[in-house]
């Protein structure tokens, strides 16, 4: 496409006025009030005209910092130019060369701390919108039905791959670009972890998001198994000394949730994020329809201040509740992104910082009325560089409300590890493997994503993924 | 899919299916369960294994109609498929690890109520063949609710059938049963009691007065089976425990049966609706308390 026709369309979404270069092309959103009342996705995405006048205000570093931030190395300016260009169809070879997901990844990846985040653009001004970039990227070749290039010769060698999330996928996904036989297998009835019982709705449609990046994977001859628990359905040694596999990756995530241990928690009306979520998102309870139950209306208090939280806490909030989030520290601790608080915030979410729960208020039936709370102020910094929360004295209060959701973080399933001879565990429960080919202590079995590292994000358990797909190739080839 | 190969109805509201699963028949044990789905919009329902053949790669499953769900189960015939069928789930009875010389000189005694007469049956089964005699209790409210009367009879020591009502057998409630055993001079080393809460409630309380260590099986609210969702999170003593992955089998002297209880009581006001929609359909007339 010529420069001046680019242009012109540039010049035509700001009212004829020149470009602003230092500003980012603003994306649509669904309007907050409205938003608050459905499932639908927050985010619009681009168009193609706003989507080509963002992508000019890529300068196209030759030493792209970009790049380095993408836990994937995306050749991010290669795409990016070739949006400048019109040819959105090899943007999307581009990057698909590096990520399985795209579609996902513009919608959940954390780019103002990765590759937005070292944007010389953002030096003085806004940094390019990247993620939204890719986002427009994969859903453009989603809507044209343009897949990935698969495998022009096969290994004749097979991988059993466990866990169809983020990192599953992605692994499962390069070895089979690669030409090996793959094998996912997914304990859960739907295949995509996290992305479908985690991740709502309005921040990651299931049907036409979530399951047509699994088609693209699918459409590079992986199989997927679901219902299969792997540690008791079947273990890694029966996959690699009966079931003819050759290597074995392990991305079974972190899935078992952490509770706060304070007297009440048991009570009928305490849950934690995953229950909650599971619900609204897998057995997508949010439609009345649905055969699966979950609370509705009332006051909600989650607890804890990161992306899970918000999640519940936007799940809550659609599904008639007034919610509060109750975080021990303060706004600027909050471990979630940006722009879920934002959207958080904008939605009516009702933030209560400073302030930690001790006690949950049962009535004689069993169900939550009410939370003992304390106000928290920061003291002097912890272990992990934040200022450690200590109880302000005599600040103890009750909070009236119906549900209480626990986002405390979650850790790695021992299924697993408990039923893999010579699997070596740290003491977080999480599996042992070297950064750069997912090796684990025992021969063949390879790992990656939440189940080394623990609760993370999407993206950087698909960099596991793929390192642990370099790594098994590299065990192979030499096997 | 996995394919029913026979499906029985047991009694007024009891059903029995042998369903193709290969993968968990060839590797289930007794005191493990399993997850079905109707289909895919079903709801996730955790059954504890009736049975199993190895070789032919099909689980026996009983259920009870208590919902919309397994409502929708019931209508399903031999030649029909569940969406989805996963397992098995949770730990194997204790008393698979033991060895078969320490398991004969042991004298045990399974309480088995309701429905719960199914995950008893397979347990009684296992020691059967291991040559272990185990003496049995299954009670029912009423004889039409009676099932697999004569296939436990064919693995048990002694059976003692007990209805609520005394429409057929003892009269009374299984603990009954179990104190009279006792004055009669009967000891036992271990009791192992599978029912609704209520009655593995009593029995542990008079098992624990009568020194008998009890084993109880816990059925909670459960999502996922693997140990995700915390649903089914339950008190033993001063622990909190998640039966899906601890358990489901547990010392029934230090369960907190009230606390269990209350926890199976949070959905049922929805459960309620979804069951008379499912049941009344277009002839719904009323008295959910959700309708006009």
């Amino acid at each position: 496409m010529a420069a001046v026709e680019t242009a012109t369309k540039v010049s035509g979404i700001n009212g004829g006025k020149v470009m602003d270069v230092l500003t980012k092309v603003p994306v649509k959103e669904q309007d907050a009030k409205i938003r608050a009342t459905n499932f639908d996705e927050v985010c619009l995405g681009y168009e193609l005209e706003e989507a080509i006048a963002e992508a000019t205000r890529c300068i196209n570093c030759k030493n792209a910092h970009c790049i380095e931030g993408c836990p994937v190395s995306i050749n991010i300016p290669g795409f990016i130019q070739k949006i400048v260009e019109g040819d959105i169809e090899a943007a999307y070879q581009i990057i698909s060369e590096s990520s399985a997901l795209p579609a996902v990844c513009g919608r959940v990846c954390p780019q103002e701390t990765q590759c937005e985040g070292v944007c010389i653009r953002g030096i003085k001004g806004d940094p390019v919108s990247i993620g939204k970039l890719e986002r427009f990227v994969a859903d453009w070749a989603c809507k044209q039905g343009i897949r990935p290039e698969g495998a022009k010769e096969k290994k004749g060698k097979s991988v059993a791959v466990i866990g169809s999330g983020p990192a599953g996928l992605t692994c499962a996904g390069d070895l089979a670009k690669m030409g090996y036989d793959v094998t996912i297998f997914e304990a859960l009835h739907e295949v995509g972890g996290v992305l479908v019982y985690g991740i709502p709705e309005f921040r990651l449609p299931k049907e036409e998001v979530v399951a047509k990046e699994i088609e693209n994977v699918k459409s590079l001859g992986v199989k997927i198994e679901t219902n299969v628990v792997v540690g008791k359905s079947v273990t890694i040694d029966e996959l690699l000394n009966e079931e003819g596999f050759s290597a074995v990756f392990i991305g079974s995530g972190a899935g078992l949730p952490k509770f706060m241990g304070i007297p009440g928690e048991n009570a009928n009306g305490v849950f934690s994020a995953n229950e909650y979520l599971t619900r609204a998102n897998l057995m997508k309870s949010f439609d009345e329809n649905s055969p699966t139950p979950i609370m509705r209306g009332g006051k909600v208090a989650v607890i804890g201040g990161g992306n899970v939280a918000m999640d519940a806490a936007r799940t809550a909030l659609r599904m008639g509740s007034e919610v509060h989030i109750v975080y021990r520290r303060s706004e600027e601790e909050l471990p979630a992104r940006v722009e879920e608080i934002h959207h958080a915030k904008e939605e009516g979410i009702i933030f209560d910082l400073l302030t930690n729960p001790t006690e949950i208020l049962v009535d004689e039936n069993g169900w939550v009325r009410g939370m003992k709370c304390v106000r928290m102020e920061l003291g002097e910094p912890d272990e992990s560089g934040r200022r450690r929360p200590v109880v302000k004295e005599g600040s103890e209060f009750v909070m009236e409300v119906d549900a209480v959701i626990m986002s405390l973080g979650t850790s790695p399933n021992p299924l697993i590890s408990s039923t893999t001879e010579g699997l070596e565990i740290n003491k977080w429960q999480c599996i042992v493997a070297d950064e750069e080919l997912g090796r684990t202590s025992k021969e063949g079995v390879f790992a990656g994503g939440d189940a080394v590292i623990g609760a993370a994000t999407v993206i950087l358990a698909m960099g596991a993924g793929k390192a642990a797909a370099r790594g098994i190739d590299e065990y192979l080839s030499n096997k | 899919m996995y394919k029913i190969i026979r499906a029985e109805k047991l009694t007024e509201n009891i059903y029995l299916m042998d369903v193709e699963a290969p993968r968990v028949a060839k590797k289930c044990e007794p005191g493990q369960f399993i997850i079905v789905r109707v289909d895919e919009n079903g709801e996730r329902i955790p059954l504890t294994i009736c049975d199993y053949y190895r070789g032919r790669g099909t689980i026996t499953i009983v259920f009870q109609i208590v919902g919309a769900e397994t409502l929708r189960m019931a209508d399903l015939k031999a030649g029909d498929s569940f969406h989805d069928f996963v397992g098995p789930l949770g730990c194997p009875s204790e008393l698979v690890h033991e060895a078969k010389e320490s398991l004969q000189a042991k004298k045990i005694l399974f309480v088995a109520g309701g429905v719960g007469t199914a995950p008893v049956y397979p347990q009684v089964k296992w020691l059967h063949e291991k040559g272990v005699q185990a003496d049995v209790i299954v009670g029912a409210k009423t004889k039409d609710l009676l099932i697999l009367e004569k296939e436990m009879e064919a693995v048990a020591g002694n059976l003692y059938v007990t209805t609520d009502d005394g429409s057929y057998g003892r009269k009374g409630m299984v603990t009954n049963t179990i104190q009279e055993l006792v004055d009669a001079g009967n000891t036992y080393d271990l009791c192992v009691a599978i029912g609704p809460m209520i009655m593995m409630k009593f029995v542990s309380i008079l098992t624990k007065e009568l020194n008998i260590p009890t084993i109880v099986s816990l059925n909670p609210i459960m999502v996922d089976g693997t140990g995700m969702c915390g649903a089914c999170r339950v008190t033993v003593g001063d622990q909190i425990k998640f039966a899906c992955v601890d358990g489901p089998e547990f010392d029934g002297h230090l369960v907190n049966f009230d606390e269990a209880m209350k926890r199976q009581q949070i959905y049922k006001t929805a459960e309620g609706r979804a069951f008379l929609k499912e049941k009344e359909g277009n002839t719904h007339h009323g008295g959910c308390g959700n309708c006009n």
